[in-house]
């Protein structure tokens, strides 16, 4: 730095050249520099990806999957995710022979302590998901007896599992049904007298296998027809890439609707009330004065209200008719109590505007009042709008959630996230596929319009304009 | 500024009475009964009921005495609970909310700070990665589905341990509220952590901080002194409304932990279309919010001197 | 530079270590299930009491209370068999009921238990001032009726105490279970010079109330706990072998109460769910079965101009609903069972059980000749289409999965639409009562141990008869059976009316209630009971002690 000497030629002035006033490149809109600054954040482009896809789950994806949300199908009630089981055809009305002991005379009856564990606890014909016949052997001096299903092997007379039945008098067999999954049972028999019952049992291991009725599989369409000959076959059942739930409705396809709820909600109500506030914070901070005065004080009001208690109270005040699903109330109430948070955003943003200097230029050059709004006005409040959107969008959604978790969501058999999620808790253990699906959809889409919202608040920040 | 307190309280109890207003026309276009109950009663012992609660009364008259009442603090008799005035269950009751609000709250705010401050610290390094993500899951994820798993959670530990470390639901010593807040707390949390973690990388680049590293200030002197104290700002300004949010927004987390809190007691009341609980519990909330606000701006004239409240009116 | 973050690192990490950690160490003394020390245990309910006023409860959570801290002329013990409470010996006519009450009943102060308590208890539940729900009951004495509508003052119903301990009731009819009915809670006594200077505090709160019954209510947190004390002075009180009964937690949630079981907080929690059933299943606890004694059915709307009034529609319907599917698929909870009659399999016959004597006739489940039915009901109606039905049901999800299913099984068998009417409590109660639905999704529990509190439903004059179902031979059959005490004449009566309800198609049986739970291994001598507050610990007791 010490050894610069200035030459001469350092002092002479500066020759003008065209070249500095050509562009080197075309210039660029505001939103196409937001596109860009967008493409390069790769978790605001992965979000709208997932956006995207979630759309064309819900419009799409049930052309592709057609699978019908509303059809029942009891054999399969809360089946985990499958590829279609094999079931066997079983007879819809099975002959069911009861098998009885003689008549006990009380005189004949023993106290508990000494009655024998039943002997020859076996299955009557076959054992699957549409009946376990059992029967076992007469206990002499009982007077009944108490039948078990366990998940486990029992490990005592105190840990027999399920108290299925409790037969008084001379049956000796019972014809079990009640949800019974494929897995394998430990049946367990105990004979009882003076009402209560023997320290000793008979315990069964049973295997049960998927079965339909004959009727169904004809119904269904996976038999030609109802002929009993097809009685003893197998038939392969539809299959459930995500599994079954309560009613056995495949779980996909109730995603892909329930996304029409939840997606629906949560989109179209955001939009209603962004488009409401827009123009009610804009005629605010555009008119100025007493209007103004006037109309954000109401905002205020209907801002103190308490939104959830709020939201409940709407809920019950709209009176649902019969065969109603509750989605446009739910969609007014949710616009009914959010509009004034984007009234206050607008507004202020309307007043600062107008007080900038280009506004007042194009004032001076005689632009009138629409002119103003639309290519001014309207413009720069885009960004502000579209952020608040896109963060608005997951808080409804939530709100359906929280709303069908409280048993005052949309009424079934419309099929919502929200409702799947509470229907899903209470089988959260044993069947953790029905919470699991619905609940990570949510988590999916909250997080998608959230990231997406943070992408574009950051690209729109005319702070940052020009930075990456 | 005694003039400023007295504009706001005067406006807050325009709110209110706004909010009395649209309770009671919300209350009143509900379809139902309050007075049916399962078993069918005869017209006498209906016209009798009524007459106790003052249905008889034409809506408009029933509208000044419910303003009248109110206007005295006296929120009316229960219809489920016949024995008790609207009063006895919001002192009873709301208590508790608060108590496990506040909790969560404190929970989310020192939540909030430490691991944003966590995350502007190791900024694009593991731990902000780790902390983020959780962050994430926490926004994302409904809180029904973690009361329900948290709730699990504690009941698998105290299976593993043997002893019960932590109650599994109910109130009245701090370990009852301990999971009940954290939950509670957690979106709250996640949304100041990232706040927390936005605001601290801003600061990190003002001015104040060149100047104190260019003074020679130990970084640990830096960050407690400059950086944390001037980020907890925008934090701290957020808690008003958080305040709010978490008191209402304990509903689902009084459901799953049996808490006898305000939240789950109105939930009850709706199902019963218990027409002076919903009312008052209602108006009690919105004109506790409304006095939040207002005691929350107030307060920042005194914390933050930039801020001068007398012409913070708009 | 990174030093000093490093440590400041490891401040921070201790810092929240703390944090979380702390607050663990202050550990709380909640009571366990059972305190064998203090021969005390825990329970919890599903709500708050709503009212211990026994002139005016009704919820099923106070009568839980009142069953342990009153008592009426009549009690059960232990084996659920009806025994003498206050009342020492009865003697029951078929217009008269006399009650000799035993001289060391007493209240919780000490005073003893008159007739006079009884009397005005009962005046005071007839009395149109207090709006009693249950001010039906006092129908069955003389001027019950009068008082009720206001025609006369109370103090003429037509009880009477003879002297302190000599009761009397004149009844207007026969009634056979007049025994079992004083039982209720509504026959509890009250004592007007305590009833009155309480006023409209009178049993608000603990110390607001008397007790005559094995247990005192000592504290009463509302919505958070009580606590019920042996009471010294109850007549009975060495045959009561619990110090003291425990309520520390009130949920509605049975999940919550499942896992406070698994805790070991609480003696009993019942109500298991799936989820519940299996968990416990795998912690090798013992379940045990118990049915509530109630009945759930759907209820057709028979008012005209209602197509369900059209019976061949109502057959159509009875030929395709699978009540056997419902129970063991649908509901899928071990101890409920079909429903095959309105009258549930517990209720005595002439020897044996009613069903065994009159065994309700079958549904043979037929699409086909369902919708030959249905066909006929279309010609009957003139409509091309039967229009779209609505079924309306509360907001719980046990019955809006019921609801789905049944909505499932009418479209597929027969095409029949039906909606939905998913509403909260009250708002299905308002339109029950205004008859705004097609179908409903109705149960009814007893309230008494006797045919009779099922078999008067669906009388043109019962209130709770929600579908006005109207029919002469109906109401001649249950005027039969009221009209005597002869066990074998209303047993008679009570036959024709089950075959009745079947060819009328006047319900569709659907299920009997029960539950599964789980009972602490230590506690012996819990009464379930159908009627009244159940579960009853009155006469429980913990192994050992």
């Amino acid at each position: 730095m010490n050894n610069y000497l200035p030459s001469p030629a350092d002092f002479l002035p500066l020759t003008t050249r065209d070249s500095a006033d050509r562009l080197e490149r075309p210039s660029m809109s505001y939103w196409q520099d937001v596109w860009q600054r967008l493409q390069h954040n790769r978790r605001a482009l992965t979000s709208l990806f997932i956006v995207v896809a979630l759309l064309l789950f819900t419009t799409i994806g049930p052309l592709v999957w057609q699978a019908d949300p509303a059809q029942q199908d009891l054999e399969q009630i809360s089946q985990a995710p499958n590829l279609g089981l094999r079931a066997l055809v079983v007879d819809d009305f099975p002959e069911v022979r009861e098998l009885a002991a003689g008549p006990v005379s009380p005189a004949q009856r023993l106290p508990p302590e000494k009655l024998l564990a039943p002997a020859n606890l076996r299955v009557l014909g076959t054992a699957h998901s549409e009946g376990v016949h059992l029967a076992w052997d007469q206990v002499p001096g009982a007077s009944g007896y108490q039948l078990y299903r366990h998940e486990l092997n029992p490990s005592g007379p105190d840990d027999l599992g399920l108290p299925l039945i409790t037969l008084r008098g001379t049956s000796l067999s019972y014809r079990d049904r009640l949800g019974l999954q494929t897995i394998e049972y430990y049946y367990s028999v105990a004979a009882l007298s003076q009402r209560r019952q023997s320290p000793n049992y008979r315990t069964l291991a049973v295997t049960v296998g998927q079965a339909i009725r004959l009727s169904e599989a004809s119904y269904r369409g996976l038999l030609a027809s109802a002929d009993s000959s097809y009685i003893g076959s197998h038939v392969q059942l539809e299959i459930h890439p995500l599994g079954t739930d309560y009613l056995g409705r495949d779980m996909l396809a109730r995603l892909m609707w329930g996304a029409r709820t939840s997606l629906f909600i949560g989109i179209v109500a955001p939009l209603i009330y962004v488009a409401f506030g827009l123009m009610y914070g804009g005629l605010a901070g555009y008119s100025g004065g007493h209007t103004d005065n006037f109309l954000m004080r109401f905002a205020d009001f209907v801002i103190a209200l308490p939104f959830l208690l709020f939201m409940i109270l709407f809920k019950i005040a709209f009176g649902l008719g019969p065969g109603e699903s509750g989605i446009g109330p739910m969609l007014i109430a949710l616009v009914l109590l959010s509009w004034p948070a984007t009234a206050r955003l607008v507004r202020g943003q309307v007043l600062q505007i107008r007080e900038e200097p280009y506004i007042a230029a194009a004032r001076l050059m005689g632009a009138s009042a629409p002119y103003l709004v639309l290519r001014h006005m309207l413009p720069n409040l885009m960004s502000v709008l579209l952020v608040s959107l896109t963060f608005a969008i997951p808080t409804a959604i939530f709100t359906e959630a929280f709303l069908s978790f409280i048993g005052m969501g949309v009424v079934p058999p419309t099929p919502s996230w929200g409702s799947m999620c509470n229907d899903g808790i209470r089988t959260m253990l044993s069947h953790p596929h029905e919470l699991v699906f619905p609940a990570l959809f949510i988590s999916v889409t909250v997080l998608a319009f959230n990231l997406l919202g943070d992408g574009l608040r950051d690209a729109m920040d005319a702070r940052m304009r020009g930075d990456s | 500024m005694l003039a400023y307190i007295g504009r706001r309280l005067l406006s807050g109890a325009i709110t209110i009475w706004f909010i009395a207003t649209a309770t009671f026309a919300g209350m009143h276009m509900v379809p139902g009964d309050p007075l049916l109950n399962d078993k069918a009663v005869t017209p006498e012992i209906r016209a009798n009921l009524e007459k106790v609660y003052g249905l008889d009364k034409p809506v408009l008259q029933q509208y000044v005495i419910y303003l009248g009442n109110m206007a005295r603090g006296d929120f009316g008799i229960s219809f489920t609970q016949q024995n008790r005035s609207v009063n006895d269950i919001i002192a009873e009751h709301f208590p508790v909310s608060a108590t496990l609000g506040l909790l969560a709250l404190l929970f989310a705010a020192l939540g909030g700070i430490t691991w944003g401050a966590i995350t502007a610290l190791y900024r694009d390094q593991m731990p902000d990665f780790v902390i983020m993500f959780f962050v994430i899951v926490f926004v994302s994820v409904p809180s029904f589905v973690f009361a329900a798993i948290g709730q699990l959670a504690i009941l698998q530990v105290n299976d593993w341990l043997g002893f019960s470390l932590l109650p599994v639901a109910g109130w009245g010593t701090l370990a009852h509220m301990l999971v009940p807040a954290m939950v509670l707390g957690l979106g709250t949390m996640a949304y100041l952590t990232r706040l927390m973690r936005s605001s601290m990388l801003e600061v990190a680049d003002a001015d104040y901080i060149r100047t104190a590293r260019a003074k020679g200030l130990t970084p640990g002197r830096i960050f407690f002194r400059h950086q944390l104290r001037n980020a907890i700002l925008p934090v701290v300004t957020v808690l008003g409304p958080s305040i709010a949010s978490i008191t209402t927004g304990g509903f689902v987390v009084e459901l799953v932990f049996a808490i006898p809190g305000l939240g789950r007691y109105f939930i009850q009341a709706v199902q019963q279309l218990d027409y002076t609980v919903i009312m008052g519990t209602t108006v009690f909330y919105g004109a506790f919010l409304v006095l939040m606000v207002i005691a929350v701006d107030i307060l920042y004239g005194f914390i933050d001197p930039r801020i001068q409240v007398s012409r913070a009116v708009s | 530079m990174y030093k000093a973050f490093a440590t400041l690192h490891t401040l921070i990490r201790g810092a929240v270590l703390a944090f979380v950690t702390a607050p663990c160490a202050l550990l709380q003394a909640a009571p366990p299930a059972v305190d064998q020390s203090k021969n005390e245990i825990a329970i919890v309910m599903s709500q708050e009491p709503q009212w211990l006023n026994t002139v005016k409860a009704t919820d099923q959570v106070s009568f839980i209370v009142l069953d342990h801290i009153s008592e009426g002329l009549m009690t059960y013990d232990i084996n659920n068999e009806l025994v003498g409470g206050v009342a020492v010996r009865w003697e029951l006519t078929d217009d008269k009921a006399t009650f000799w009450l035993r001289k060391d009943a007493r209240w919780s102060d000490g005073k003893p238990v008159t007739a006079q308590d009884f009397v005005f208890a009962w005046q005071q539940v007839a009395n149109p001032a207090n709006a009693a729900e249950y001010a039906f009951l006092m129908r069955s004495f003389t001027n019950g009726e009068a008082i009720i509508s206001g025609d006369m003052p109370p103090e003429s119903l037509g009880v009477e105490a003879l002297d302190e301990h000599t009761l009397v009731a004149h009844l207007t009819s026969p009634i056979a279970y007049f025994l079992e009915l004083v039982t209720f809670i509504s026959f509890r006594p009250v004592r007007e010079d305590f009833f009155r200077a309480q006023g409209q505090r009178y049993a608000a709160d603990a110390d607001k109330m008397l007790s005559n019954g094995p247990f005192i209510l000592t504290v009463w947190v509302h919505g958070a706990s009580l606590r019920m004390e042996k009471n010294p002075h109850y007549w009975n009180s060495s045959a009561i072998r619990l110090d003291a009964i425990n309520v520390p937690y009130i949920t509605e949630d049975p999940n919550a109460r499942f896992n406070l079981f698994m805790d070991n907080k609480i003696v009993m929690a019942t109500g298991l769910d799936k989820s519940a059933t299996s968990m416990a299943m795998q912690k090798r606890q013992k379940l045990k079965s118990f049915r509530d004694g109630s009945t759930f059915f759907i209820e057709f709307n028979h008012r005209p101009g209602r197509a369900t009034g059209n019976l061949n529609l109502r057959r159509a319907m009875q030929s395709v609903f699978d009540a056997d599917a419902l129970t063991y698929k649908v509901i899928g909870l071990p101890g409920n069972i079909p429903a095959v009659s309105l009258f549930p399999e517990w209720l005595e016959g002439n020897s044996q059980r009613l069903v065994e004597d009159f065994p309700p006739p079958a549904v043979v489940l037929d699409p086909a000749q369902g919708r030959r039915y249905l066909e006929l009901a279309k010609q009957e109606l003139g409509v091309e289409e039967i229009p779209p039905l609505s079924l309306l049901l509360s907001d719980t999800p046990s019955s809006v999965k019921q609801a789905e299913y049944f909505q499932d099984v009418m479209m597929r068998t027969l095409g029949l639409e039906i909606r939905l009417d998913r509403q909260i409590f009250k708002q299905r109660l308002a339109k029950m009562s205004a008859g705004e639905f097609d179908l409903v999704a109705a149960g009814w529990a007893p309230d008494y141990i006797d045919t009779m509190t099922f078999a008067d439903l669906f009388t043109s004059w019962n209130l709770n008869n929600r579908g006005r179902y109207k029919s002469k031979s109906y109401d001649q059959l249950v005027r039969q059976a009221q009209s005597t005490t002869d066990k074998y004449l209303r047993n008679q009566a009570f036959g024709k009316l089950q075959s009745l309800i079947f060819e009328d198609v006047v319900i569709l049986p659907q299920y009997e209630r029960g539950y599964i739970y789980v009972q602490n291994k230590q506690i012996e001598g819990v009464r379930r009971t159908r009627v009244g507050g159940d579960p009853n610990y009155n006469y429980a007791w913990i192994e050992g002690n």
